[in-house]
């Protein structure tokens, strides 16, 4: 078996007060040994939520209403706190968008690094050292002896992301969850963090989802990609099939919003109107009041994620399906503007 | 590691600071006299075979009437004033760090589960440090001292004396290390590397006392220092209505508790000297606590 990672069917739900809210609906995807990832949308899309609820870190009220986790063939929902936090950080492991913030300002790396591997572990202090020291040599920090007895203060921002990567190599995970890494850093120093992800994940075969809002970063570093939009797999197959011949409207719509993409000088295109809060998800799909190529049936029917033909991508999409006639294809268009929406319920 | 220490800015601003180092200095000399005073006491007013009923109330050196083997005069019993009140000191002292080491010891636990635990549990902890908090220490030490006194008797009291004033002081005071601690804790429990520590699977004790207590030790350095102020002037209270150190071993407080008789005698100096000390102490502590506070709000840098 080369599964690593099997999700099916995950829903995810939010209690509040008067209702709950669906961030992740009916999610499913799955990770061979080795491979990447990308998972894609935007802001609110539930990406991080499906981050987090792979290793059942859903911050309150937040919930896993349905559907199952595999890892490696495991059940991961249902297993009890302290199973979890074994399978955290020995096996899965987090690297969060801002450096600044995930480090402790008032430990020395050494420190935290060798906490992590006494938890994991009864490792003496110095052979967790020697391990610590390995790990940042491999993320390319130098001299890391000395850099072991320094504070987070002391490093740029790209180096403490390579800390932080170090931190999380050091139990020798089978998968890394991504969280936006290189969001914080300068696009320079994004590129050799990339860089150093695949040349990672390559060496030690670990597997890699990465969670991101940039089309451009998920097509150099991922084999295969999935879309999100209002906590739905919108579309998903090989990256380069969903980049070079996106399905879905809305992929189209991101493919087309990326800059390099429209000549200079003309003006940038974006996809209109704003992404549904969680309370007011319209009917049918989604997706329907942003689309230019809605009709009727959009409004009333969900669609399902289907294979497209002659490709090797799926897609929620009632054109692929064909239960959208033809004549009817952008009837509904742009007829009204999407309703304002109250502000952003989740980042 | 001296080097390094020299090097600091701690270092390098409390020499610029001519209050810090001043009060430094005298807190310095107050604690060796105290703890050194076996060595360095002239006389030893614990040896009653060494005390003279016909030195009592001998005035200091300046006076006439002054004898020069008392340089501060001497108590009604003929105790060397100066002897006696570096061994209160040292009384002081001891009760006054005891106490504040119990009241951070169970306020930093108490105030560091409330905070990360959160919810009911939080809620309950918090309440009872309320209730705590409502009662005045002197009222919660006058009611165990006179149990105290009731249950065991004055001999057994006077032995006891010191490490039950450091319970009931310590006892008294928790709640404010609990509240800051808690305050602190529920400001860094949401920041991003508790997230991550969780996510690098590390068990909730050890983020709660490894990664959490590190972040919130600052305030509590500060208030330290002034419950350590607070504690002996606590204590100095607690002596002076005479539910605090005994006569035979006073404290600073004892020592202004016995003296404050004999003023209308005119024997002032035994009253007024101890007071002066206690003054010292306190003052100097306070001062170099606001400087501590200074220096750790980075808000006082910018600007």
């Amino acid at each position: 078996m080369d599964r690593l990672l099997d999700v099916k069917n995950l829903t995810v739900k939010f209690a509040l007060r008067r209702a709950s809210l669906t961030a992740v609906n009916n999610v499913s995807f799955s990770l061979k040994k080795s491979e990447r990832m990308g998972l894609v949308g935007e802001s609110g899309a539930g990406k991080s939520v499906t981050g987090f609820s792979l290793i059942n870190l859903i911050s309150k009220p937040g919930y896993i209403d349905s559907g199952s986790i595999f890892f490696e063939g495991r059940k991961l929902i249902g297993l009890s706190d302290e199973e979890m936090r074994h399978i955290r950080g020995n096996h899965i492991t987090m690297i969060f968008q801002d450096p600044m913030m995930t480090l402790n300002p008032v430990l020395t790396i050494g420190t935290q690094m060798v906490e992590t591997l006494k938890a994991h572990g009864n490792d003496s202090t110095s052979k967790a050292e020697a391990t610590a020291i390995d790990k940042l040599r491999q993320v390319q920090i130098p001299s890391p002896e000395k850099r072991l007895k320094q504070y987070p203060h002391e490093f740029s921002g790209g180096m403490r992301q390579r800390i932080v990567i170090a931190i999380a190599l050091l139990t020798d995970p089978a998968l890394i969850i991504a969280d936006e890494p290189t969001t914080a850093l300068d696009v320079t120093i994004q590129a050799e963090i990339m860089d150093l992800l695949i040349t990672l994940c390559d060496s030690s075969r670990m597997g890699l989802l990465l969670i991101t809002h940039d089309l451009g970063v998920v097509s150099e570093v991922t084999e295969k990609m999935a879309v999100m939009y209002a906590g739905k797999i919108v579309e998903s197959g090989p990256t380069r099939s969903v980049i070079n011949q996106p399905s879905h409207p809305y992929t189209r719509g991101l493919v087309k919003a990326i800059p390099g993409n429209i000549p200079p000088g003309d003006p940038l295109y974006q996809i209109p109107g704003m992404m549904p809060t969680l309370t007011d998800i319209p009917a049918g799909c989604s997706f329907h009041p942003r689309c230019a190529y809605a009709g009727k049936v959009c409004t009333t029917e969900t669609p399902e994620l289907i294979s497209v033909t002659n490709k090797q991508s799926e897609a929620a999409c009632h054109m692929i399906s064909g239960r959208l006639p033809e004549s009817d294809i952008g009837s509904l268009a742009l007829h009204r503007e999407p309703k304002p929406h109250s502000g952003e319920l989740m980042a | 590691m001296l080097k390094k220490f020299l090097d600091s800015f701690f270092f390098y601003s409390f020499i610029r600071d001519p209050v810090a180092v001043g009060s430094f200095l005298i807190l310095a000399i107050l604690f060796i006299a105290g703890f050194g005073a076996p060595v360095v006491a002239p006389h030893n007013p614990y040896d009653t075979t060494t005390i003279d009923i016909m030195d009592s109330e001998l005035p200091p050196f300046w006076t006439s009437g002054s004898d020069d083997r008392f340089i501060l005069g001497t108590d009604s019993q003929g105790r060397d004033m100066l002897s006696t009140m570096l061994y209160g000191m040292r009384v002081s002292i001891l009760i006054g760090l005891g106490a504040v080491a119990l009241q951070a010891l169970l306020g930093i636990t108490i105030g560091l589960i409330a905070g990360y635990k959160g919810g009911r549990f939080e809620a309950f902890l918090m309440r009872i440090a309320d209730v705590q908090l409502s009662f005045s220490t002197y009222m919660v030490a006058i009611f165990f001292g006179a149990l105290f006194q009731a249950a065991f008797g004055m001999g057994l009291y006077e032995d006891f004396a010191i490490p039950m004033l450091i319970i009931i002081i310590g006892f008294a005071e928790w709640p404010q290390y609990a509240r800051t601690v808690r305050a602190s804790v529920l400001g860094e429990k949401k920041k991003e590397y508790v997230e991550a520590a969780r996510i690098i699977g590390l068990p909730s004790t050890r983020i709660m006392w490894r990664q959490i207590l590190p972040n919130t030790l600052t305030p509590v350095l500060v208030i330290s220092t002034v419950q350590v102020a607070n504690a002996i002037m606590s204590e100095a209270a607690l002596s002076f209505i005479g539910l605090g150190m005994p006569v035979t071993r006073p404290s600073l407080g004892s020592l202004i508790k016995v003296g404050f008789d004999y003023i209308f005698s005119g024997s002032w100096w035994i009253t007024l000297f101890p007071g002066i000390a206690l003054v010292i102490l306190i003052l100097s502590i306070n001062l170099l606590g606001d400087w501590l506070r200074d220096f750790l709000n980075p808000k006082l840098y910018k600007g």
